[in-house]
């Protein structure tokens, strides 16, 4: 195995695109170095992105923030702006592993890494977050969604690297929150998590919402169904049993060693109603 | 195949070591440079036993590439004790009896330092969920949170 | 010179206290010495090739290209380990289950091993070992494995302990039965009968140090081992019984131990190393990893259990029975039988009947956990005493109070008990303030007991006075838990001297007689049996050493706080001779002071605890806080109380761990799908309360000190405990372990 760490972005898709064998791409290597370990994996190639002028960097600007792909998710959490305007995804991305784990882990690695379960790729779904992707051929911008196609595969091309991830500025009245559900109270991967994301009218009403689903299908799971439930109300309980049947019936779980079918089906719809009212709160509904 | 070499700090010294490129810094710290204290619980980043600071920051030694260390600042718990004087967290660990077999002490101690580094005064919930990462299947927890919440104590006071 | 093992009430010194334990600062600098880290010159590293497959005969191994890797020293196949077991049944699992034979049959049952120059080459050499497996119909579940129809592991077992014994080969390796009275003639006296049948999920001690050990075997045929084990005489007799090695050649150091809880009594790759050593020429070091941990050491049984209890509307139990069925893993044992022991045993029943099955599935050999066996049958009979007690109406303290064994009742195993603990902590819980603490929604509280043996055992203990006067105290069980400390206080106690005097260590095969495994809660109760009486055994020779220094007979000369004293009328006027002023003479009054013991620790007296706990469920998504914990257990005399609370605090979390989320998930395949502790699910710190405890005394009357153990009692309530608990919050009965949230909430859904 080859370890490479490049000072330029041009180099590192180089790096990918002449590579002969299997090459991977390395930030904070809290999931592929666990894989490397598995007797079935090899690598021949590891381009490690830290040394990537910018890639470490979270940048505020008119539009909103960009959060460089090698920014570790402790670093998120010590942002005070960006934890302000998008809570929700701060903390999706903050409950993944423990203090080790968050010195290291980034968002984007956890978004290519394309687990069905990955903390932060719903809030950043709820979040309608985009993907900045460099390749030989210069840079492209795609939807959070469009990344992982399968439990881990991405849409990524061979010699592409996510260079940074784009959360826009908020309109007022506008919040957000990820909610999961583990066995124990920590390191746990999620059996199942929803991410919701609103926007109020000037009466307190939903005006619009983005509501996703983690751990239910082979890739995180936007339910339009269960938006629609809640946008125009004040999240009655009404409104808010609609958006947790749209929720379970939005999943396509298995029976894993995390969890069942049947208690994913439920759980979704519990956790989606739960985050639902916090992301109204922190709007300022009450 | 050729190895790598590193420049890095341990514990405030400099130390050169060669490594292959997927060598973790758990393995050079232990197999290379003598230094045992860290321990391979899992090697998956799940038990926290092989607890380093890199760069002030808390990590799992097992997940991180010795290649990745190159000019880094590393501390392990080798690295605690000034001369013959215990941290504070190394005394109270001692005095409250929060060790039992011992193998998980040395990444709790780190983990706990970077806690108090962050936070000088944690309530109980906060110390939990700070050592969270660190699995002891011996204690548990109940001293090693009332040794945490000591040695704060100790060292507010300066 | 006989050793008087009785209980004297005394008022103690050291015994009793507090003080640092002597490996303290070795264990927060990172000096002390674990089983990985040790090394020899020219050490190679092995790593050992396991079966992919749940149930497979092996049909042919071929080596040859991984022996032809540049860096590789030596492949060991079952080939290298010749049956030398001369029909010994046990010795044979333990060599089947270290290098599969004939089949493979777990997945994780080593089939080879490889030595070589670093961990890179071992590893891609084992990459290059060809196995042609045919593989088999398996079985993991233990009720499947039970049934007329299951795939068989073995051809040749017969269940036994059955008259007349059966014609046809099955799992069902034996039965055994224990109880007495007659249990139909009870339960037509009972107004109330509850009956349920319980499963528990297979857990794994979960230490949080994987086995390791290094090995270095010579031409000459003597062989050195450093090792983290809970036994180092008895893992060499094992090894050189295996290896065909005379026992004294083989030199086994225990390395300090990260944690074992009956895990590291038995042996799993150490004759392995051996063999590879052997082979190689050079010493080899073995380092299992977490996966090989979790696939092919140590699991507890999984269990299925049927019990029925009925008792009178005044709250007399009038009968209990229990049908045990538990796995062994591929190879009999006696699993069932400890559960069939433990079921009932903290009542004193008249008409009581246990039935243990031994069953065979496709997983790895059951091994001992911390009480083995006691927790499932506590978990089952303690649901089903909680259940009676509310049906008749009861308090369930009150109701186990009524039917709490006492000195003079017949256990339900057979022996009559001696003064015992079960009635002091159950009154203890009655009135312990947790008892009457209010509760919240959703919030529910339970409470359960639980019973282990103890046991003793060959021990011994060397203790050698220095010229300063300090004292190296010498012992042969492993100190899994504060065990150096708790010792040099009662050398210290005995001696009369200070406990910053005396220095234990764990001494290794060569430097001491043979010492029992340390387990069974044996650590403190019999080495500490052995330094009294070695402490015993030096005051006789410095009492001699001072009739020498006085010129007086020794039967004028005494002892009292750590001096020589001289009796009566003719020479009481002389001052004292201390210890030190004693030592310091030796060289002129017959040599080196020493005591020494070897002895066979009798009389250990049983433990009983009880559990208080209080839970909240979320109804919602079945997930289950432990919001407070109380233990409150017997000791008969805790030496070092912070150890003991410790022993208390561990076991507890460990019984909550496994009540609550931990169990080792099958696939279709047999394949174990949570070989690690992401899916293995080992409370964090941040699962669990402050645990609190209360230590009871009530001295066993068979230790001087009435010391009884205090490690493993403490793991058999909780699974009950919570069970009762998150029953009394939500009104379901959770009979199925662990109670994860899936379970839990299935089983709210369920009710409606």
């Amino acid at each position: 195995m080859q370890y490479e760490r490049p000072n330029s972005m041009q180099d590192a898709t180089s790096l990918l695109a002449d590579a002969g064998g299997k090459a991977f791409v390395l930030a904070g290597g809290t999931d592929l170095l666990v894989r490397m370990r598995g007797d079935a994996f090899e690598a021949d190639l590891v381009v490690d992105i830290k040394s990537i002028d910018g890639l470490k960097e979270i940048r505020e600007s008119a539009e909103g923030f960009r959060i460089g792909a090698a920014v570790s998710c402790a670093e998120l959490g010590r942002h005070d702006a960006l934890r302000g305007a998008w809570p929700g995804v701060v903390e999706a991305a903050n409950l993944i592993g423990s203090a080790q784990v968050q010195s290291r882990c980034t968002m984007t690695g956890n978004l290519c890494n394309a687990s069905p379960a990955a903390d932060s790729v719903p809030a950043l779904v709820a979040a309608g977050a985009r993907a900045v992707i460099a390749g030989p051929d210069g840079t492209r911008t795609i939807p959070v969604e469009e990344v992982p196609v399968a439990p881990g595969k991405t849409s990524l091309g061979k010699a592409e690297i996510i260079e940074a991830i784009l959360l826009d500025n908020r309109p007022p009245r506008s919040g957000d929150a990820y909610l999961r559900f583990i066995p124990r109270t920590e390191m746990d991967i999620a059996v199942v998590s929803a991410g919701v994301n609103v926007t109020l009218d000037e009466e307190g009403a939903v005006a619009s919402a983005r509501v996703a689903l983690g751990a239910v299908a082979p890739t995180v799971v936007l339910v339009d169904a269960a938006a629609e439930a809640i946008v125009g109300t004040r999240l009655d309980d009404a409104a808010l049993d609609r958006l947790a049947e749209a929720c379970t019936a939005a999943c396509r779980p298995i029976d894993d060693k995390r969890g069942t079918v049947a208690f994913r089906q439920k759980v979704s719809g519990v956790l989606a109603r739960r985050a639902a009212r916090i992301a109204y709160e922190r709007a300022g509904g009450k | 195949m050729s190895a790598i070499a590193v420049s890095t700090t341990i514990n405030g010294d400099d130390v050169e070591y060669l490594c292959h490129a997927e060598e973790m810094l758990l393995d050079v710290l232990r197999n290379r440079l003598g230094l045992t204290g860290a321990k391979e619980g899992c090697g998956t980043g799940d038990c926290g036993a092989c607890s380093v600071l890199l760069d002030g920051r808390l990590v799992c030694s097992c997940l991180v590439l010795g290649a990745e260390a190159e000019g880094a600042n590393i501390e392990t718990v080798e690295g605690m004790a000034v001369g013959d004087r215990l941290h504070p967290l190394q005394t109270k660990f001692i005095e409250h009896a929060a060790l039992q077999c011992g193998v998980c002490t040395p990444g709790l101690l780190i983990a706990a330092k970077a806690l108090l580094a962050q936070n000088p005064d944690p309530t109980e919930e906060e110390i939990r969920f700070g050592l969270a990462g660190n699995l002891c299947r011996c204690t548990g927890y109940d001293k090693v949170v009332r040794a945490v919440e000591d040695a704060a104590r100790e060292m507010r006071k300066g | 010179m006989s050793f008087d093992a009785k209980f004297h009430d005394r008022d103690f010194k050291s015994v009793g206290t507090r003080p640092l334990r002597p490996d303290g600062v070795d264990k927060v600098t990172g000096r002390a010495r674990y089983g990985a880290d040790y090394n020899l010159p020219g050490q190679l590293v092995g790593c050992i090739l396991r079966s992919p497959h749940a149930h497979a005969r092996i049909v042919r191994i071929d080596a040859s290209r991984a022996l032809a890797l540049k860096g590789v020293k030596a492949v060991v196949t079952a080939e290298d380990l010749p049956d030398l077991t001369d029909g010994d049944a046990s010795l044979y699992a333990v060599l089947d289950n270290c290098m599969a034979r004939e089949k493979a049959f777990y997945d994780g049952h080593a089939v080879a091993a490889v030595a070589a120059i670093d961990a890179r080459v071992a590893r891609a050499a084992l990459k290059l070992i060809d196995v042609e497996y045919e593989v088999l119909p398996h079985v993991v579940d233990v009720d499947a494995a039970a049934a007329p129809d299951a795939p068989l592991l073995h051809d040749d077992v017969f269940t036994g302990g059955i008259d007349p014994a059966p014609e046809t080969p099955s799992n069902v390796a034996n039965r055994s039965e224990f109880g007495h009275g007659d249990v139909e003639a009870g339960f037509a006296q009972a107004d109330v009968i509850v009956e349920r049948s319980y499963k528990t999920e297979q857990t794994h001690q979960g230490y949080i140090e994987p086995h390791a050990c290094v090995a270095s075997v010579n031409p000459d045929g003597t062989a050195e081992m450093w090792v983290c084990t809970q036994g180092h005489f008895v893992f060499r007799q094992t090894c050189a019984d295996l290896l065909g090695m005379d026992v004294s050649k083989l030199r086994v150091t225990s390395s300090e131990i990260g944690g074992g809880f009956g895990g590291k009594t038995h042996v799993w790759a150490e004759p392995v190393a051996l063999a590879l050593s052997r082979k190689a020429g050079r010493p080899v070091k073995l380092v299992m990893s977490r996966d090989e941990v979790f696939r092919a050491s140590g699991p507890t049984s999984a269990t299925s259990i049927d019990v029925r209890i009925g008792a009178r509307k005044d709250g007399t139990i009038t009968a209990a029975e229990a049908t045990l069925r538990y796995s062994c893993g591929p190879y009999p044992d006696m699993w069932a039988e400890l559960g069939a022991m433990t079921s009932f045993a903290c009542y004193g029943l008249e008409n009581v009947k246990t039935v243990g099955f031994e069953v065979l599935v496709n997983r790895p050999k059951t091994a001992a956990y911390r009480a083995p066996s006691a927790p499932m049958a506590a978990f089952a009979v303690e649901s089903a005493v909680d259940e009676l007690a509310h049906k008749i109406g009861m308090d369930p303290v009150e109701f186990r109070i009524k039917n709490a064994a006492q000195e003079g009742s017949r256990s339900s195993y057979g022996p009559v008990y001696g003064p015992i603990g079960i009635g002091p902590t159950l009154e203890a819980s009655r009135t312990h303030p947790h008892m009457s603490a209010p509760l919240g929604p959703n919030q529910g509280r339970g409470m359960a007991c639980g019973f282990w043996f103890n046991f003793g055992g060959q021990t011994c203990c060397d203790l050698n006075v220095a010229a300063d006067g300090t004292v190296a105290l010498a012992v042969g069980t492993v100190d899994v838990g504060g065990a150096r400390a708790s010792l040099s206080l009662v050398a210290a106690e005995e001696l009369g001297i200070p406990y910053e005097d005396v220095k234990a260590a764990v001494a290794d095969t060569a430097s001491l007689g043979y010492n029992d495994m340390t387990d069974g809660s044996r650590g403190t109760f019999s080495s500490s049996m052995a330094a009294i009486s070695a402490a015993r055994n030096a005051i006789a020779v410095m009492r001699e050493r001072a009739a020498i220094m006085w010129d007086i007979p020794v039967e004028d000369v005494g002892w009292e706080d750590g001096q020589a004293i001289a009796l009566g009328d003719k020479h009481g006027n002389r001052p004292p001779l201390t210890i030190k002023e004693i030592a310091a003479e030796a060289g002129k009054t017959g040599g080196p002071i020493a005591g020494h013991s070897e002895l066979v620790a009798d009389g250990a007296g049983v433990s009983f605890a009880t559990h208080i706990c209080d839970v909240e469920v979320d109804p919602e998504t079945g997930a289950t806080r432990v919001l407070r914990y109380t233990v409150i257990q017997d000791a008969g005399k805790a030496v070092h109380p912070a150890y003991v609370e410790g022993q208390f605090q561990g076991g507890a979390a460990q019984g909550i761990g496994w009540a609550l989320n931990e169990e080792y998930v099958y696939g279709d395949d047999g394949r174990l799908q949570n070989p690690g502790f992401l899916d293995y699910r080992i409370p964090v710190c941040s699962d669990l309360p402050m645990i609190d405890t209360q230590i009871l005394e009530i001295p066993n009357p068979n230790h001087p000190y009435g010391i009884r153990g205090v490690g493993e009692t403490s793991i058999v309530p909780p699974l009950a405990a919570i069970a009762n608990a998150v029953s009394n919050a939500v009104g379901v009965r959770m009979t199925h372990i662990p109670m994860s949230p899936p379970r839990i909430l299935a089983a709210l859904e369920g009710q409606g």
